[in-house]
This record gives structure tokens, sequence and C-alpha cells, in this order.
């Protein structure tokens, strides 16, 4: 038998460290080649790794939510034969002292699980009441405690027992009379149990992005509406006419091909700012950051090149990146290098939103909802379609008085839908 | 002349569970009264737990004084064998259950619950009519709590009547018989059976079954058996009484023959009936639960405003499991809301040795698929149990708790003196104690219940004394 060091592969350009986003083997375990074993995670991508080898799990070198350096030994496998430890200088030790203060940063629980193992974190802190669950009987509390719950009106089974083996105390039972649980016997029941969600992985991220922008970023917002019933029109008359190959149009290609023109025309709206060194990089592409929804949180796949799309290929490329990233497959470089970002929340868009710039841009363009409004125009009342574009801007970059002449530029483009598609 | 009488509650039966409904009604402030034909203190004072103990205790102090004779135990000796005058332990005995009935009317005098003295017939469900030496006294009550008790079950072939006795006559005799034949090894027969033969008679049992105390464990009758045997008592297992008739009784033994025993007195002690009989029983509207009246756990019966305890409502027929609803149905009435839950309800033989046991025996708790763990610690390793001519006869402490967490499930006990142990036992499965709450509470030295300490410290593995 020999020991095989599994060390964390390269995992892109300029990554140094990744985070254990999920464990799918535990020490111990017996796994095959090519057996998904670990979910690493990098700024924006979740990579699977498969083990390299068959064999068993001796250590791993963190637990969910823990940073692994690149290159460092990320998994020690028993195989038969050889292994190639040999060939690597970690010795044991390291990885004991690795080990530990992995342990003491798991979540607190209080399950009388004690495996020695590391072992995936639990999604919840168990509360005693499970405890009483497997006990299998009636609540245990002492005689004054139950003769206090009767009088009280309160179904003992629902108190949470903080006692060993689940027993309900007196303070139990106060702290749940206190938080309301005389209506505990009724059919709605106020709750006390508080879930912990140790914040890793892409919930990690979305909070460290967002206050790093939040925390930088002297934002402001602008809206202005736009009537785009004659965009809608179009957008109707080309759904209607289009191929079988070409995908049906949101709002959304249509308000891209404006950003994409307006970018072109306010190229400072359009950058990078290098705080570091004092640099803004002003880019000729125009790479449009989608802000979508994904089971795991926001992510934000980019539709790059958006000054040589069509409306069609737009809006192609932004359904396939999209799907990408809810799917979790998303590649690295299709989640990163946006130069500015749309975020839009389609038919929960609202009136007003004051969207967080994807650090380090310096614009966000907001999308809200298409409404029928009844507007003055040349002295009449006419129901036309309104949507207002909510839109933030980095003020150390962007002047209010550029922001507002762009967006009007973006009012100009949406509302007159042909100039959309003519060159300046 | 008829006198009528109102109330708020009737209780009918001044045993240990109507005589403490009452008290606990009018501590309460409600307007009650209690009905009894007899004196005070039901089958329990009068007939049972307390003149038996008064007589076993007697028993137990001739048969220890004996042991002195001659040879002199513990250095103390006698020249002759103690006399017993029986006729002044049964005056003694009498002394006291006189001494505690008396207490109980002055107990009920201090609640203000009026005593009518008779017998009560229920006309319906809330009124009855009380022959008393006055005339007929009608009661009517807004609540009626029963708590008429139960008597001794009469084998149809070996009717009571003279030398035929059942239990209450056991704790009345003149004298001490000769010859006494036990039918019926419970605890009941086996308490007095070897009470008497510690008064000098030769006991011999008569059990159908193939074990005595059917409801304990095999482990935990061993040292019943032994001291039996020490005692002379012959037990016949497997074995049919069949008929009595000049003081002879004759039996099917185990192997299907007929033999024949002589009995000045014949014991006869096969359980207990529930009182359904002469007292309008049919005129309440109540449902039946087969020999027991059906309650629910607040002893409702099915009529409304009508309360069953006690021995009336089933097993365990025991005194203090009475008064603990009669309590608990007095406490309901004055509006509060009880609910009768115990986790568990002691039970003690005072046999030689004694018996005592709460909540699950071993097997009891595998039977309901829970996984245990047992420790047991015998007495032979107490220093007080050694000190008190105790730690012979195989006695010990056992404790069975569940395997996952601890909770303690049941403990028993058998050995001279373990019945004073019962309330720390029932307290343990009350609290919700686990086995390490047990073993974390200093047990005082020297005594008999540190053994409960050790058992626990068995049952985690690892007693200190033994």
């Amino acid at each position: 038998m020999g020991e095989y060091h599994f060390k964390l592969p390269d995992l892109g350009e300029g990554i140094v460290e990744a985070e254990i986003a999920a464990l799918h083997a535990k020490v111990g375990d017996k796994v095959k080649e090519d057996q998904p074993i670990i979910d690493m995670m990098t700024d924006k991508a979740t990579v699977e790794l498969p083990s390299p080898v068959d064999g068993t799990i001796l250590s791993i070198a963190g637990n969910a939510g823990d940073q692994v350096a690149v290159g460092s030994v990320l998994v020690v496998f028993a195989v038969e034969g050889q292994g190639n430890s040999d060939t690597v200088s970690v010795p044991e030790p390291v990885e004991a002292e690795k080990a530990a203060p992995v342990e003491e940063k798991k979540p607190v629980e209080k399950t009388a699980e004690k495996t020695a193992e590391l072992t995936l974190p639990k999604k919840k802190v168990s509360t005693p009441q499970s405890l009483k669950v497997t006990s299998g009987s009636k609540a245990i509390a002492s005689p004054a405690v139950r003769r206090k719950a009767l009088d009280e009106n309160i179904n003992l089974d629902l108190v949470p027992g903080s006692g060993p083996a689940g027993r309900i105390s007196h303070e139990d039972l106060e702290a749940f009379i206190a938080c309301g649980g005389r209506i505990a016997t009724q059919t709605k029941q106020k709750k006390t149990a508080i879930e912990e969600i140790p914040v890793i992985g892409i919930r990690r991220k979305i909070a460290e992005r967002m206050q790093l922008s939040k925390r930088s970023i002297p934002h402001y917002s602008y809206v202005e509406e736009v009537d785009v019933s004659e965009l809608e029109n179009l957008r109707l008359h080309m759904n209607e006419n289009r191929v079988e190959d070409q995908p049906k149009l949101s709002i959304l290609p249509f308000i891209m091909m404006a950003t994409a023109k307006a970018m072109a025309k306010f190229p400072q709206c359009n950058a990078h700012f290098d705080e570091e060194n004092s640099l803004i990089h002003q880019y000729s592409a125009i790479h449009l950051g989608i802000a979508a929804q994904t089971a795991n949180g926001l992510m934000v796949p980019v539709v790059s090149h958006a000054e040589v799309r069509d409306v069609w290929d737009m809006a192609a490329e932004m359904i396939r990146v999209s799907d990408a990233a809810r799917r979790g497959k998303a590649k690295r470089e299709e989640l990163s290098g946006s130069t500015v970002t749309i975020t839009s929340l389609g038919k929960i868009g609202g009136i007003v939103t004051t969207p967080v710039i994807n650090y380090p841009e310096v614009a966000i363009i907001g999308v809200n909802k298409i409404v029928e409004r009844p507007m003055v125009i040349k002295g009449a009342v006419q129901i036309r379609q309104m949507m207002n574009l909510s839109s933030s801007f980095d003020h150390r970059i962007v002047d209010g008085y550029n922001a507002a002449e762009m967006i009007q530029y973006m009012k100009g483009l949406l509302e007159h839908p042909a100039t959309l598609f003519m060159g300046e | 002349m008829r006198k009528e009488l109102t109330c708020k509650l009737l209780v009918v039966g001044g045993g240990p569970g109507g005589y403490v409904a009452a008290i606990k009604a009018g501590q309460l402030g409600l307007d009650t009264i209690l009905v009894e034909a007899d004196r005070l203190g039901g089958t329990c004072l009068i007939r049972g737990c307390i003149p038996s103990k008064a007589i076993i205790h007697a028993a137990g102090t001739y048969d220890e004084i004996k042991a002195h004779e001659g040879h002199g135990k513990f250095g103390i000796s006698l020249k002759d064998r103690p006399k017993l005058d029986f006729s002044k332990t049964v005056k003694w005995k009498d002394s006291i259950v006189d001494r505690l009935s008396g207490g109980i009317d002055g107990l009920l005098k201090k609640a203000k619950v009026r005593s009518v003295a008779g017998w009560a017939r229920f006309r319906d469900a809330k009124t009855c009519d009380v022959e008393t030496k006055d005339g007929i006294v009608s009661i009517t009550a807004e609540h009626v709590i029963l708590a008429n008790g139960s008597h001794a079950t009469e084998l149809p072939f070996l009717p009571f009547g003279g030398d035929v006795i059942s239990s209450t006559e056991a704790l009345t005799l003149k004298e001490v018989p000769k010859e006494m034949v036990v039918v019926g090894a419970g605890y009941i027969g086996l308490e007095l059976g070897i009470a008497y033969a510690k008064l000098g008679a030769k006991v011999t049992f008569i059990e159908a079954l193939d074990q005595i105390l059917p409801l304990y464990d095999k482990e935990l009758v061993q040292p019943v058996l032994k001291s039996l045997k020490k005692h002379n008592i012959t037990v016949h297992l497997n074995a049919k009484a069949k008929s009595f008739e000049k003081n002879k009784l004759s039996f099917e033994d185990d192997q299907g023959k007929i033999q024949s025993l002589k009995a000045d007195k014949l014991l006869v002690t096969v359980g207990r009936k529930a009182n359904l009989e002469g007292w309008g029983l049919d005129n309440m509207a109540v449902d039946m639960d087969g020999p027991f009246i059906k309650v629910d756990n607040q002893c409702r019966t099915a009529m409304k405003n009508v309360w069953a305890i006690g021995d009336l409502v089933g097993e365990p027929m025991l005194a203090h499991k009475a008064s603990a609803q009669g309590e608990m149905v007095a406490e309901i009435i004055a509006g509060h809301r009880r609910i009768f839950d115990p986790v568990a309800i002691a039970a003690v033989c005072f046999t030689d040795p004694e018996i005592v046991g709460v909540g699950l025996s071993p097997n009891e708790a595998k039977a309901q698929g829970i996984d245990v763990k047992t420790g047991k610690f015998p007495l032979m390793a107490n220093g007080r149990a050694l000190t008190m001519d105790a730690g012979e006869g195989g006695g010990f402490v056992r404790i069975t708790a569940r395997s996952d967490n601890h909770l303690v499930l049941g403990i028993h006990a058998v050995g001279p003196h373990v019945s004073e142990l019962s309330g720390e036992f029932a307290h343990a499965l009350e609290m919700g104690a686990r086995l390490e709450d047990i073993s974390g509470t200093i047990h005082v030295h020297p005594t008999m219940t540190e053994s409960l300490g050790e058992a626990a410290l068995a049952a985690l593995g690892l007693p200190i004394h033994i």
C-alpha cells in the first residue's frame, strides 16, 4: 500500500487559491478513479474534481468553506502499490495540523454526533427536539414542569428540551411560554428555531463582492422613464415572423443593443477603475454582464463582444450563457470579464431599483417592469407602454451629467427602435 | 324520615382514593360529602396495607428474636424461646389502624368535608340514598367520584367462610394457625403466608402457574424462593386446588396426582375484583372496560361529571395510585387542568425479602423494541446492608436504561428494607433521570441507597465497589 497525494490543480489563470464548495466523499471512504469527490470554487466558477486514483481517502485538507492554495495537497489517498507520496514532500504532521483548525471552524452543532473525521457540515443546527425524536417516547419533564405545561395549555411534545436526552426544564418551558407558547396547541405556532447557515461558496462570494462594491464605490442612481410602445410593436412583429432557429425575443436583447450603442458613444461608462494604480481601463470591446438569478444565488454570465452582435445573436448568446450559469456549467471565461452590467428582474422588475455596480465596473443599467400608463402626448392622454431604467454609476469616474446624457441617449434609441439598427 | 342533602361533590368510598379526593376537594373549597359504610380508611387501612404490614413487622421481629435463642447471634443470646401472645399482637395492630382511621376523620373535618356513614345506593348518576343508622339520607351532587374499591376474589369451589379465609380474615385471626395452606402465590398470599410461617405456622402454597410472583422476573423472585426454603415453606407450582372438606384441601399436583393437605386455615389469595355490585352501578349509565369502569386519562366515566378512581378502574390496584387519581379529580373539579400521566407507579411486595419495582424491567423494555443497558449491584457489596444483616440472601438493585440516551426506564430491587428505596426510584423516573444523574447524585454513606448509585455506575460500565 502506498499513499497518493492529490494536489489542488491550477484552476485558471491568476488563481492562487480556491474554496472547497462541497465534499462528496469523506475520510475513510473508498473511491474510484474519476468519481467526483470535491467541488472547488474559484472567483465565480465551481469545478468538480474527480478522484485521480482508486483508493481510500486518508485525509482532506479542509472542510466546505475552507480555502486551499493551488499546488498544496488537497486529498491523501491510500492506494495499491507505490502511490506518489515519495515525490511530494508533505510530511504527515502538516496534514494533521491542517486538519485541526478546520475542525474548530465547523459550524456549531449540538448533535451527539462526534465523529472524529471531517464530515460535511450539517445544513442546519439540530435542535434538541431531534434528540427527543430519537428517544421515541413522550416528552421528558419533571412532574412540576408537566403540571405547569398543563396549566398553561401547552403540549410538551412541542417544547424543545435543552437538558440531557432532551429533558424539558422549567427554563425551557418558560422560554417557550415567553415567546408565545400559549398558542402552541393551536394550528398556528410561533416558531423559535434558528437555522444557522454557514456563509460559504457562492453566497460568500456574493457577500464579498457586494461589500467591496458598496464600500469602495460612491454610487448614485439615475432613473428615467422610457416609452417602449414602438419597441414592443417591433418586438411582437419580430417574434411573430422569426424563423425556426431564431430565439424568441424578450425586451432584454433590445436593451443590450441600446447599451452597446450607448457604451460606444459614452466610453467612460464602459470601463474598469483600477484604484491601486489610479487607472481607468476604458474598453473598446463591450462585454455585457447579465445579472442572473440561479439556485445558488446571483451570478453574472457575460455576453462578450456585444459590439459585433445583432439582436438575434445577442438573444441567443444571452440565453446560452445564462442557462450555463443556472446549471452551474458556465466556464470561467463566461463568468468574468464584463465591462458593464445589465440587471433586470423581468416581470417583477418594480418601478425603481438602486442596482449595485459590479466591481470594478463603473456603471450598471437596471431595467424595470413595462406597464401601461396614461401619458399626455400633444395635449391628449394616450395609453402607452412605459418602462423605467434605473441605473447606478461610480461618481468618481462618471459625472452625473454624462450619465444623464448616456441614459437619455438610450431612451432615444429605445423610443425610436429603428435607430437601434442604424450606424452612427 | 328522609333527609335530603345537596353538595357540589359526592365521594363514595372512604379508602385511600376517596378520602384523599374528599380532603383535596375540601381544601380547594368544594362543598364535599364523603359516604363510607365502614370505618374510614378502606381496604388499605382497615383490611390491607397497614394491618398486614403491622403483622409482617411483628412476625419479622419474632423471627429475629428467635434467631438469638441459644447460640447468641451478634453476641446477643436468649436462654429461652421468645413467647408470642398473638392476641396482643393483633391488639397492637388494631391500635395502629384505629389511630390512622381516627386521623382521617380529623383531616376530613379540618378540610370541611361532611361525612355520612352508611351504604350508598345510586338512584341515578347524581343521586344516591344512604342507609344510615338514623334513616335514609338522599344526596344529590353536581359531581360524583366513585371510589368503591375492590374485594378479594372468591373461588367458586372454595367459597369463603369458616376456615376458608381471604386476606381480610387473615388479618384478624385470634391465634396463629398450626397449619396454613395458601392458594395463590401472588404478593398478598406470600406476604401473609411468610408472616404466619415466621409466627410459627406450617405454611404451604398452592400456585396454579409455574412461578411465584408471576408479575416479576425470575431474577427478582430468586431471593424470595430462597427465603421460603429457609422458612420451611413448601410451594406446589402448576398445582390446582380442588376442594376443602374437614380441614383437608385436596389439590392436583404438577404430575396430575391428587394430594391432600391438612389446614387449620385455608387462605385464598387469587387476586382482587372491583366492587361493582350492590350500590346501583346499573343506574349510573357508565361504560365498562371488562371487569372495570371505563375512564379516560382524567378518570372521567362515560357519564358527565361522574368520575371513577382506584381499584374500580383497573390495575395496578394500589393505594397510592388511587390517592393520586383522587387528588387529581378533585383538582379538575375545582377548575384545574390535570391529567393522570405518571411515568411509572412503583409497586412493593412486602415479602421476605422485599421486592420493589418501578417502570420497565429489561425484558419489558426489550419487548417494546428498546435497546437497553442494565446495571446490577448486589447488596452483599453494600456496607449498610451488611451491618443490618441484610447483605445475604441474594438481594440486589437493578437499573434499566435506554442505550442511546441513558434515560432510566426502570429500577427494581430485592432485599430486606428495599421498600424504603422506592421513593428515590420513582422520583428518578418522574424527573426523567439519566444514568449519569443517578451516579452523579452523592448517596449517603453508609446507606442502602448507595446501591442505586452503584447500579447506575454498573450500567455505565464501572461500579466502584464490585
